[in-house]
């Protein structure tokens, strides 16, 4: 095996930054111009380390590769285990990339505490690499609910005049949902008598018991996702949030829900994904449908951007249940392919939002007069979020759409809808504030982009296309893994089907 | 048995306690007290010593840790049960020492009784830890509340100070009266006190079904055990002794006599009525449930943060008293790590409320704590560590003694009771989030004293270090706990 431990550096480089940030004294411009090039500086490095992840993952095993293992917890069958397979191995370089670029995007937004600032978004990075390889189930759930910690303060501490409000509610719902997750945790490792994610993947839990399990997990999920109908912390969060703090936001943690139904529903309760298909399916058509309706009629782009996250997040949800290959990595691929396009949006937004300190769709009209440079990189993220052939927002739709049509037309055409209302509302947006003419007063000097933002949008343009123009890059990597997956959820959900015919 | 000289060693680190306390009592009467000066000084002297007999103590215990014994004819024991309880009870106490000082002189209270009352009032909580009969239990428990009743009272030209005094005094001897009625009645009923001779007599199967008039008993023994440890309901005094108190003893009555009374709970109902379990689970229960849910519901309307502190307080017994309905190893384990754990979290967050003063007088609303992150920026992150840590979140401490209770409660097959824990978790969450809200979210107005005294400062950052290390080092406590509980549960 490799003994470099490359996903440990990974988690915790990232929090020796934070504790060197602390560290800083003197001046509070000193201070502040320290602070911001530790953090790019760690954070940077923390993306080449992961390059290096990524030139080394094996594509043609499903097993876990990578793997690092320390006993921990003592009486406690816990050890701290971490490793990835071709499930999480892009959620990681999905990670370390947005995190430079949310750093270089508040470096001038962000004045106040830059200090803290920082801290809190290096120590979110260890909690979110940390939540994609953990291996065990108890440091699962230690990194995905510590995440909550830095997201409230970044969102209360830096956020817009609601932020109060916006933070409490994200933290309280999302904690509603994940300490239920916690029991059923407790109670599979009381079950299995382990909480390693490896062995727990080979452990058939009782029908009846899937179940239970199935539902707990549903609940933590299913409002990370967000899914449709407890969204509604997600646009309270997004609006109020720093754009750095969206970024993060709308590219990572939602990402979450995702990967825990790929990694632990469908997996280790194949029995109960099967009961519980259907509702899936009819929360994520009500979540296409009803949220690209309320995208449409909002005044506030982030707000806009929010509600579509809602949406494509429905996608990704039923191209998971799908449980064929073609809809998983559909699923896996709209979630990056999210990831980068969405965080790229509320950049996008955060832009001019530095100009004129509003997000008001109504303040802005005819930008392309005086942005130009702007107007080009906006139009190739919106068309990324409509999914347009030759981004990579068109590849996990239409993966997604061919998984499900081959299960369920009807859930496909109701799905696809969702594609068309994607386009109306983006398309809406992108003339109300790009076309038309230049009067607003206010907009009259209003600046293109500065070298800075150019360096921030252009990888992600270059991502969006690449994934887009040459999608096998990426699914390469993910396609034995998801085989894998599916191979085993039918051949429980086969076994259990023979026994049922053999009584 | 009576005439023979008993064994003294097991019972080494309370004889030393006792010894120094006195010694430390002669000392300060016969110290020159001309002038307020030289009643500072003194008290400072006496502190000081009051704290390394503290630690010398530990020290002691530590000597006696590995085995069980029994001694003064069985009505005291000292096993790694009582050992893990009476480091724990040390902490606290010379923590609360520790923070006292500088408050104490600042508020022109400083007396050097104050620091003889804490060590008696140790003593008192080390005797209940180690008691394994009824008697010596209830002299323990009384050594230890009367030196209470007076600390509480130690600010007696404070109106609140003599009120929450006078109230615990009062509500404290009801309990007492009832915990020593229900005793007589199982003296009565089974003509035994001691725990040993208790619990054999309920073993196995051919046991005498436990008549109702024992069952009344121990119903008594558990109302004034549950008075002690402020369980629903009978935690009434609780806020109101809480708020008026002088802050560091708020500090010292939330933790050590808790864990104290603690400790003495599980050695009662798992010892000798261990094998009563049905009879009285479904009280432990209720109390437990009960508790839970006002501490999480009541405090979110709280102003005074002390007060706050003391629903906090009732809701941890809540979650520790699940434990017990559990009963097994795993149980009381859980137990022994979440009161670890809320000793520092809760000594902590006192030091916190501690520096809350502003131009030389305390302040106790939660809104004065506006805008601490910026005139105190590590003390705020602390206070955010600790508050972070009592609802439960990961990585810090407080996450993981939840997890050993829940695990326990789970492991058991009780999942409503474990459901119930973790949604009023939540709720609670929602009052220590506003803590930390007023703390880093709301501007400043006036803001609060700087600098911080020392000792404070050290308390501070040495608690929440444990409180944020825990997890990488969680043998260090979690071991003991293991140990502790197999020791009690090893017949």
């Amino acid at each position: 095996m490799n003994y470099f431990p490359i996903l440990s550096l990974l988690i915790f480089v990232p929090l020796i930054g934070a504790v060197f940030i602390l560290a800083i004294r003197g001046e509070q411009e000193v201070v502040n111009r320290n602070a911001r090039h530790v953090a790019l500086w760690t954070s940077s490095a923390v993306f080449l380390l992961s390059l290096l992840l990524w030139a080394g993952f094996d594509n043609s095993t499903a097993d876990f590769q990578f793997v690092e293992q320390v006993r921990w917890m003592p009486d406690f069958n816990i050890a701290y285990h971490v490793g990835v397979d071709g499930i999480s191995v892009l959620f990681v370089l999905l990670t370390t990339l947005l995190t430079p670029i949310c750093i270089l995007a508040s470096w001038e937004s962000i004045q106040e505490r830059v200090k803290e600032y920082m801290i809190a978004f290096l120590v979110l990075e260890t909690m979110m690499v940390g939540m994609f390889v953990a291996l065990d189930i108890f440091v699962f759930y230690i990194f995905f609910e510590a995440v909550l910690l830095p997201m409230f303060l970044i969102i209360g501490v830096w956020g817009g005049p609601k932020r109060v409000y916006a933070a409490f509610k994200l933290f309280l719902y999302t904690l509603l949902g994940s300490v239920l997750m916690l029991i059923a945790v407790l109670a599979m490792y009381v079950d299995a008598g382990t909480a390693d994610i490896p062995t727990l993947l080979t452990h058939n839990f009782s029908a009846s018991m899937q179940t239970w399990l199935w539902l707990a997990f549903f609940a933590s999920f299913a409002v990370k996702m967000p899914m449709w109908p407890v969204h509604t912390w997600l646009p309270d969060a997004h609006v109020e949030a720093p754009t750095a703090g969206s970024v993060i936001l709308a590219g990572v943690l939602l990402k979450f829900g995702g990967y825990g139904f790929l990694r632990f529903s469908l997996p280790m309760f194949p029995l109960a994904t099967l009961d519980f298909t259907p509702l899936i399916y009819t929360l994520s058509i009500i979540a296409i449908i009803y949220t690209s309706l309320v995208a449409l009629a909002q005044e506030d782009m982030k707000k806009l951007i929010a509600y579509s996250s809602v949406a494509h997040m429905g996608f990704v949800t039923i191209g998971t249940f799908t449980q064929t290959v073609q809809g998983v990595e559909g699923a896996i691929y709209q979630m990056l392919s999210h990831g980068v396009v969405s965080a790229a949006l509320f950049l996008i937004v955060g832009v001019v939002y530095d100009r004129i300190h509003s997000r008001e769709i109504t303040m802005y009209g005819g930008l392309v007069h005086r942005m130009p440079v702007y107007a080009l990189a906006f139009m190739v993220f919106m068309l990324a979020s409509v999914g347009l052939p030759g981004t990579g927002g068109f590849v996990g739709e239409f993966l997604v759409l061919l998984g499900t049509f081959q299960v369920n037309p009807w859930v496909a055409a109701l799905a696809s809808t969702g594609v068309i209302l994607g386009a109306v509302y983006m398309l809406y947006l992108y003339r109300r504030i790009i076309f038309g003419q230049l009067t607003k007063e206010h907009l009259m000097k209003i600046t293109d982009l500065s070298k800075r933002e150019i360096m921030i949008f252009a990888p992600l343009a270059v991502l969006v296309l690449w994934m887009g123009i040459y999608p096998s890059s990426f699914l390469d990597v993910m396609h034995v893994s998801v085989n894998h997956l599916i191979d085993r959820v039918e051949t429980a959900q086969a076994a259990s089907h023979a026994l049922l015919a053999g009584r | 048995m009576m005439n023979e000289i008993p064994n003294m060693v097991p019972a080494l680190p309370e004889i030393f306690v006792a010894g120094i306390g006195m010694a430390l009592l002669m000392l300060g009467v016969f110290q020159k007290a001309d002038d307020a000066a030289a009643e500072v000084r003194t008290s400072r002297m006496i502190t000081r010593l009051g704290m390394i007999t503290l630690v010398l103590a530990m020290m002691l215990v530590a000597t006696v840790a590995g085995s069980t014994f029994h001694t003064f004819g069985g009505m005291f024991i000292s096993d790694p049960f009582a050992v893990y309880f009476k480091v724990l009870i040390l902490f606290a106490s010379a923590l609360t020492l520790a923070i006292s000082q500088n408050y104490m002189e600042n508020q022109g209270i400083a007396r050097f009784e104050y620091t003889v009352l804490v060590i008696f009032a140790t003593l008192g909580m080390m005797m209940m830890v180690s008691a394994s009969n009824l008697l010596s239990l209830y002299i323990g428990l009384e050594m230890q509340s009367l030196s209470l009743y007076v600390i509480a009272t130690f600010n007696r030209d404070d109106e609140r100070s003599t009120e929450a005094g006078l109230k615990y005094f009062v509500l404290g001897a009801v309990a007492s009266g009832m915990l020593l009625y229900g005793s007589s009645l199982v003296y009565g009923f089974t003509g035994t006190t001691d725990f040993a001779v208790l619990g054999h007599m309920f073993e196995g199967a051919h046991a005498p079904q436990a008549s109702i008039g024992l069952i009344v008993g121990i119903v008594f023994i558990l109302a004034g055990l549950s008075f002690k440890v402020s369980a629903v309901p009978f935690h009434m005094w609780t806020p109101d002794v809480y708020e008026g108190a002088p802050t560091p003893v708020t500090a010292f009555f939330s933790v050590g006599p808790k864990i104290a009374a603690i400790a003495l709970f599980i050695r009662v109902m798992v010892g000798p009525f261990g094998d009563l379990v049905e009879h009285w689970q479904q009280i432990i229960v209720l109390i437990s449930v009960a508790s839970m849910l006002l501490g999480a519901f009541a405090a979110i309307n709280q102003t005074n943060i002390k007060r706050m502190m003391a629903y906090s307080s009732i809701g941890h017994v809540g979650y520790a008293l699940i434990g017990l309905v559990v009963a097994n190893e795993s149980g009381v384990r859980g137990i022994m790590i979440y009161m670890a754990v809320y000793l520092f979290m809760n000594i902590g967050a006192f030091a916190c409320i501690l520096t809350m003063r502003r131009a030389g007088r305390m302040v106790e609303n939660i809104s004065d704590l506006a805008g601490m992150s910026k005139t105190h920026p590590m003390i705020a992150a602390a206070l955010a560590v600790f508050m972070f840590s009592m609802a439960g979140i990961p990585p810090l401490a407080g996450f993981f003694s939840k997890l050993y209770i829940f695990f326990a409660a789970v492991e058991a097959g009780y999942f409503a009771l474990a459901v119930i824990g973790v949604l009023s978790s939540v709720v609670g969450a929602f009052y220590y989030l506003r803590i930390i809200k007023v703390v880093y979210f709301d501007p400043p107005d006036e803001s609060l004293d700087t600098p911080v005294d020392r000792n404070l400062g050290l308390v501070i950052f040495g608690t929440a270090m444990i409180i944020v290390l825990f997890i990488a080092f969680p043998g260090v406590i979690i071991d003991g706990a293991s140990t502790a509980a197999a020791a009690l549960f090893a017949k």
